[in-house]
C-alpha cells in the first residue's frame, strides 16, 4: 500500500501539495504515482516566473518505459523548481513528500488548495482504481 | 483479463508489477527496472517468455516447407541444433514476424514466435504446410525461460535434469557454442538469448517451469521482467517486433538484410520479388543507432530531423541504463550522416547516429 501523508492535499491526476507558512504551496507527485511510473531517468521542471493555469500540464517525468506529463493542481506562479532532479530524478521514487518535491507555486488564489482532495478523498480514489 | 502463462501465480507471489502485454498479463518489473538490467549485464537473472509461441513442424518436407516459408535459409543449418534468425515474410516484402527455427532431426524443427502474433503466425504457418504436408502443432504444454548474464549458464549447470539414458547431455549442453540448441531429458536448452549477454534459452515442461525459476533465485538469479528485457535487447541492438519492422516495413530497411538469404538464386521464398524489387529500385532508408547528446529520453514515433536530406522517426527508444544516456533505434533516409536531431516535445535536440550494437557482453561499444 502506498504512502498517503494525512497534512497533504490531492489532486486527481496524483500530484500533491502542500501549504508552506510563507503562503506558497509545494508541488509533487505521490507515492503511488511514483511507483505506477517505475524508476525515474529523467524529470523535467518549469522555469522560475512561468505562470501555470490549473490543471496545466507543467512537467514532465520519464521513467525507463514512458513519459509522462505532471499537472498543476492550482493556478500560480512558480517561484523555485527542484535542480537536484536533474542529476538525480530517483529523488523521486526514494522521497516522494520530501527530497522530491518538483515545484514551488505562489498561488493565485490560497484558497484554491482547500478545494483538492483530502488524503481520505484521494485513498478512497486509488481503492476505486484498484491499486 | 489477459492470457497468462504457467508462471502468472509465481510473479504475484515475487510482488510484480503486471502489465498487458499482446494480450498477456506479463511483469514488467519485480521492483526496480534498472536494477534487473544491472544484474543480467553484471551476473544474471531469469525471465519468463512463455508467453512466446512453441510451434513444432513434422514431416518429410520440413525442410523444403521453411526454405520457401522464410526469409533466411534453412539449408545453413547442417547440424542438429543449430539455431536461424529469420524474418516471416508476406507476398509484398513486409514482416509478417521475426522468429528462430531450430533444427532437430531432418523431418523435426521447431520454431519460436512472437507473443503478440502467435495466432496469425500460426494462421500463415498452417495454411501454407498443407501443400508440404507438415504438421504444425502448438506446444502449449511447454513453458519457456530465459536465463542471461555472464553468471547465467554456470548457475543452470547444476539445475539441469538427469539423464541416465542419455550419460553425456549434461556435457554437452554446457559444451553448447551460441546459437545451437540441445535436448536433455525433458527440456530443450540452447545457448540464444534477447539481452546481449551469454545465456540459456530453456523450454521446459509446464510444471518444471516453476522450481527451476525459485532454484535460480535461491542460487542469486535476479527475476526480471519484460522492462529490462526491452532496454537490454535494445543496448543490445536488437529489434522488436512491432515497433522497428512490422508488416509495412520490409527487412532491408529494418537493419535485418544480414538475415534475408537471396543466394541460392534458385530459392523461391515468399516476399522474394518483392524484395528484389526494392532492393533494385535503391535510395532504401536504413535502421540506425542514436545516441541522445542533450538530456532527454527518445522514445518510438518521435520525428528525426536530417538537414538537408529529410526526415526520418525514431522505431524504439528508452534510456540506457548501462550508458546513463538516451539511445534508440530510428529509420532514417539514405544519405543520413552522423548528425540528426530529434524532435522531443517540440524541441529539437542533437543526437549522433552509431552503429549498433551499443552494448555486448557488458562492454559499452559507442564511444
Amino acid at each position: 500500500m502506498s504512502q498517503i501523508p494525512a497534512d497533504l492535499r490531492f489532486a486527481r491526476s496524483h500530484e500533491w501539495v502542500k501549504p508552506l507558512a510563507d503562503g506558497t504551496v509545494e508541488i509533487g507527485i505521490s507515492d503511488h504515482a511514483q511507483a505506477a511510473l517505475g524508476d525515474l531517468v529523467f524529470v523535467e521542471v518549469p522555469s522560475v516566473g512561468r505562470s501555470l493555469a490549473a490543471g496545466e500540464a507543467c512537467a514532465v517525468v520519464e521513467s525507463v518505459k514512458a513519459a509522462s506529463d505532471v499537472y498543476s493542481p492550482i493556478a500560480g506562479t512558480v517561484v523555485a523548481a527542484n535542480a537536484d532532479l536533474a542529476s538525480t530524478p530517483e529523488l523521486i521514487n526514494q522521497d516522494p513528500y520530501g527530497s522530491g518535491w518538483m515545484i514551488r507555486l505562489k498561488p493565485v488564489d490560497p484558497a484554491a488548495v482547500d478545494s483538492l482532495l483530502s488524503a481520505t478523498d484521494y485513498e478512497a480514489q486509488l481503492q476505486a482504481e484498484g491499486a | 483479463m489477459g492470457r497468462r502463462t504457467p508462471l502468472y501465480d509465481l510473479h504475484l507471489r515475487l510482488k510484480a508489477r503486471m502489465v498487458d502485454f499482446g494480450g498477456w498479463d506479463m511483469p514488467v518489473h519485480y521492483g526496480s527496472q534498472i536494477d534487473e538490467h544491472h544484474a543480467v549485464r553484471r551476473s544474471a537473472g531469469i525471465f519468463d517468455v512463455s508467453h512466446m509461441g512453441v510451434v513444432d513442424l513434422e514431416g518429410e518436407r520440413v525442410r523444403a516447407f521453411l526454405a520457401h516459408l522464410v526469409a533466411n535459409d534453412v539449408g545453413k543449418l547442417k547440424v542438429p541444433g543449430k539455431a536461424l534468425y529469420t524474418c516471416l515474410l508476406n507476398d509484398a516484402g513486409g514482416v509478417l514476424d521475426d522468429l528462430i527455427v531450430y533444427y532437430l532431426s531432418e523431418r523435426f524443427f521447431r520454431v519460436v514466435v512472437n507473443a503478440g502474433r502467435r495466432d496469425a503466425d500460426l494462421a500463415w504457418i498452417r495454411a501454407q504446410a498443407k501443400a508440404f504436408g507438415v504438421a504444425v502443432v502448438e506446444r502449449t504444454d511447454l513453458a519457456m525461460v530465459a536465463v542471461q548474464g555472464p553468471a547465467a549458464r554456470g548457475l543452470v549447470e547444476s539445475l539441469l535434469p538427469p539423464t541416465p539414458d542419455d550419460p553425456g547431455a549434461r556435457e554437452a549442453v554446457m559444451a553448447l557454442s551460441p546459437f545451437n540448441g540441445r535436448a536433455i531429458g525433458p527440456w530443450f536448452v540452447a545457448r540464444t538469448g534477447y539481452t546481449g549477454e551469454d545465456g540459456f534459452e530453456i523450454v521446459l515442461p509446464v510444471a518444471m517451469a516453476e522450481p527451476l525459476w525459485v532454484a535460480l533465485n535461491a542460487r542469486g538469479v535476479s527475476s526480471c521482467g519484460l522492462g529490462a528485457r526491452d532496454t537490454l535487447r535494445l543496448e543490445a541492438g536488437m529489434n522488436l517486433y512491432g515497433n522497428d519492422m512490422d508488416e509495412t516495413t520490409n527487412p532491408l530497411e529494418s537493419g535485418l538484410a544480414w538475415t534475408i538469404a537471396f543466394e541460392p538464386a534458385s530459392r523461391d521464398f515468399v516476399g522474394r520479388a518483392a524484395l528484389e524489387a526494392i532492393r533494385a529500385r535503391g535510395g532504401l532508408r536504413r535502421l540506425v543507432g542514436l545516441v541522445l547528446e542533450e538530456r532527454g529520453v527518445l522514445r518510438s514515433h518521435q520525428k528525426v530531423v536530417v538537414p538537408g536530406v529529410g526526415e526520418g522517426e525514431v522505431t524504439s527508444g528508452t534510456f540506457s541504463p548501462t550508458l546513463e544516456k538516451s539511445i534508440a533505434l530510428a529509420r532514417v533516409p539514405a544519405g543520413t550522416g552522423e548528425r540528426v536531431q530529434v524532435d522531443i516535445r517540440g524541441r529539437l535536440l542533437a543526437a549522433r547516429v552509431v552503429k549498433p550494437p551499443f552494448v555486448r557482453h557488458g562492454q559499452v561499444l559507442v564511444s
